[in-house]
């Protein structure tokens, strides 16, 4: 947690064949993790009949009419909303959920402690497709008799998807709060805080980081799932995942359009996860990786 | 961890003694609440677990026990019970349903053996690569991060263009401008498919194991290589003896959370695919998700299932029980 940014390997300098072996081997990984950006942003500044013929490294002309028309071709801002309602809210909650289970884990001694961390975490291999049916018979049967309507509502999405992080999130905040000295949290406890304004004035601050990172995990998570938003959504309710399928009708595929989607989409995500991945990194390393 | 707990329990206990918190109420709430309140942190926690996996599992273990189809949906308790039919069906490998479903079973082993390999590998030779500060290492490093963070469907989709017959850049490059194949190929249908995914896979999921890899790295001290380059060891010989093994329990859980994410991947080749995918690329949860939706039978869906977490289940316990005993000896 303390040195995240550079170990001392060698005081030597390295040998010619690591600095060259280095040089070869990051370039190649470079072009291969680039291409498909490349592509993306490329196409989407193409017009329709630079990507229905051949594939073309440079654009004959650049236009920015894909970005324009995405919205109109399918309803993407509807979808848009979806995601950001459906992930946004799942991540608070699960953030929520996850520190309260970790500080627990983290701080008491009581029964159950090693089945209750086996179990949440034996559940992040469960197959997604083993639950898909029944989660999916059970959401409906509750509407049926209930009236709640989680199935196709965003509710459900969101019941679904923070359960998804959840399990990574309690792991490497228990890992994360572990290392926040318990001193601190002692010390607050004196001052006359109950063990939850403890947790809340000291413990949370000084795991910023870590919340972060899992903030940031459980927003990906959500925003990405493609498996139960294709079962779980309606017309009204659908999210990106899914909507983006919508570019192709049956006599064209607007690629420049899905690539300008694909870019709009992936924005947010890839500009936050960016921004804080130096979170992450940290997190990684003071919770999960022990 | 446990002894700092429970150290950290007992002083916990004498400090809430005579903190003015613990005046306010009578000595017993007092009691109860600091029992009860591990568990009632963990409640939300724990019902959504429920709800969400546990549950649902329960229930498809049973389901996978009745004769399941469309007509029993909106009330699938009356589902006539079919004993282990469901079973059967899934693993009579002479028949269709059975030949099928081995098929996909193989082709999921071969694709996750190949895929958790390589994105270990990439991960961890770039990890220990960029351990070193040099010019541009952050820029590269945020670079390297792109196709983790990037949504499965918005990279996948691009792959899925890149890969297309007429206007897709692979044939481009393979066929038009280094003359590597006589015609251009199909990527996404025929036995082609199955490099196309693997191809996808990797490129998703290695900069997981260089995130893993990475804060790894940092958690090696400093001092084990002041004392081996003492020793006269060189850079490489450092890599080999100090960084690698040191980073075994890293990889003891970075493998396995690979493997069970790429066994159970669903997002890729739905993507990737479609509905359908090609038989040289039928993994296992497309294979079940098919044979559930498209046909409507979740009776032999869920026992699919349920084998698949089964095999699972098997595979966690014995690579813990081999790779724990091999890092209890490695540790002493």
């Amino acid at each position: 947690m303390s040195s995240t940014s550079s170990t001392a390997r060698s005081p030597m300098a390295p040998p010619r064949s690591f600095l060259w072996s280095r040089r070869i081997f990051l370039t190649l990984l470079t072009g291969f993790v680039l291409l498909p950006v490349y592509v993306m942003v490329s196409s989407s500044l193409k017009p329709l009949a630079d990507v229905s013929g051949k594939f073309r490294w440079l654009p004959s002309g650049l236009t920015i009419r894909p970005y324009i028309d995405i919205w109109s071709t399918v309803p993407l801002a509807r979808y848009f909303v979806n995601s950001l309602i459906v992930a946004g809210a799942a991540t608070v909650c699960s953030v929520v959920i996850a520190v309260f289970a970790a500080y627990a884990v983290s701080r008491y001694q009581f029964r159950g402690k090693r089945v209750f961390t086996v179990t949440v975490l034996s559940t992040q291999m469960f197959p997604g497709i083993l639950f898909l049916l029944p989660l999916f018979l059970i959401y409906v049967n509750i509407g049926d008799s209930t009236g709640i309507a989680l199935f196709g509502s965003r509710a459900g999405l969101i019941l679904t998807y923070l359960t998804f992080s959840l399990p990574f999130s309690i792991w490497m905040l228990i890992g994360y709060f572990d290392s926040v000295p318990r001193d601190l949290d002692e010390a607050a406890l004196v001052d006359g805080c109950g063990p939850l304004g403890a947790l809340l004035r000291v413990v949370v601050p000084a795991a910023i980081p870590g919340i972060v990172a899992v903030a940031v995990y459980a927003f990906m998570t959500a925003w990405g799932e493609v498996l139960f938003a294709s079962v779980m959504t309606n017309d009204t309710t659908r999210t990106l995942a899914v909507g983006l399928q919508g570019y192709s009708t049956l006599n064209n595929v607007y690629w420049n359009q899905i690539m300008a989607a694909s870019l709009v989409v992936s924005v947010p995500v890839v500009a936050g996860f960016l921004l804080l991945q130096r979170y992450l990194v940290a997190g990684l390393t003071a919770g999960a990786v022990k | 961890m446990t002894t700092t707990t429970a150290s950290a329990e007992s002083g916990e206990r004498t400090v809430r003694e005579n903190s003015p918190g613990a005046a306010r109420g009578p000595r017993r709430t007092g009691r109860i609440k600091r029992i009860g309140l591990p568990y009632l942190l963990l409640l939300p926690a724990l019902l959504l677990e429920l709800l969400v996996h546990l549950v649902p599992m329960v229930i498809g273990i049973v389901m996978s026990f009745k004769e399941l189809t469309q007509f029993y949906i909106r009330d699938w308790g009356t589902a006539p019970w079919s004993g282990l039919d469901n079973y059967q069906v899934s693993v009579d490998f002479d028949a269709p349903v059975g030949e099928a479903l081995l098929h996909s079973f193989l082709v999921t082993v071969a694709f996750t053996l190949l895929s958790v390999g390589l994105c270990w590998l990439i991960g961890t030779a770039a990890a220990i690569y960029m351990q070193d500060t040099f010019r541009g290492r952050g820029l590269l490093r945020a670079l390297f991060l792109v196709p983790y963070a990037l949504p499965v469907y918005a990279a996948v989709i691009t792959w899925v263009f890149m890969f297309q017959h007429d206007n897709g850049l692979v044939n481009h490059v393979l066929h038009d401008q280094l003359h590597l194949t006589d015609k251009p190929s199909f990527w996404l249908i025929g036995d082609n498919s199955f490099v196309a995914l693997l191809t996808v896979s990797v490129w998703k999921g290695w900069p997981f194991a260089f995130l893993i890899v990475m804060a790894g790295l940092q958690n090696i001290p400093g001092e084990l290589y002041e004392a081996a380059a003492l020793d006269g060891a060189g850079l490489w010989q450092q890599i080999r003896r100090i960084t690698l093994p040191s980073l075994r329990p890293v990889n003891q859980v970075l493998v396995l959370v690979l493997f069970l994410w790429t066994f159970n991947d669903f997002n890729t080749p739905f993507v990737l695919f479609g509905r359908s995918a090609p038989e040289a690329a039928d993994l296992i949860s497309v294979h079940i998700y098919q044979a559930s939706f498209v046909t409507w039978n979740f009776g032999t869906g869920s026992a699919m299932s349920v084998l698949l977490l089964l095999f699972l289940l098997v595979v966690t316990g014995v690579y813990l029980l081999l790779t724990s005993r091999g890092r209890k000896t490695a540790d002493v």
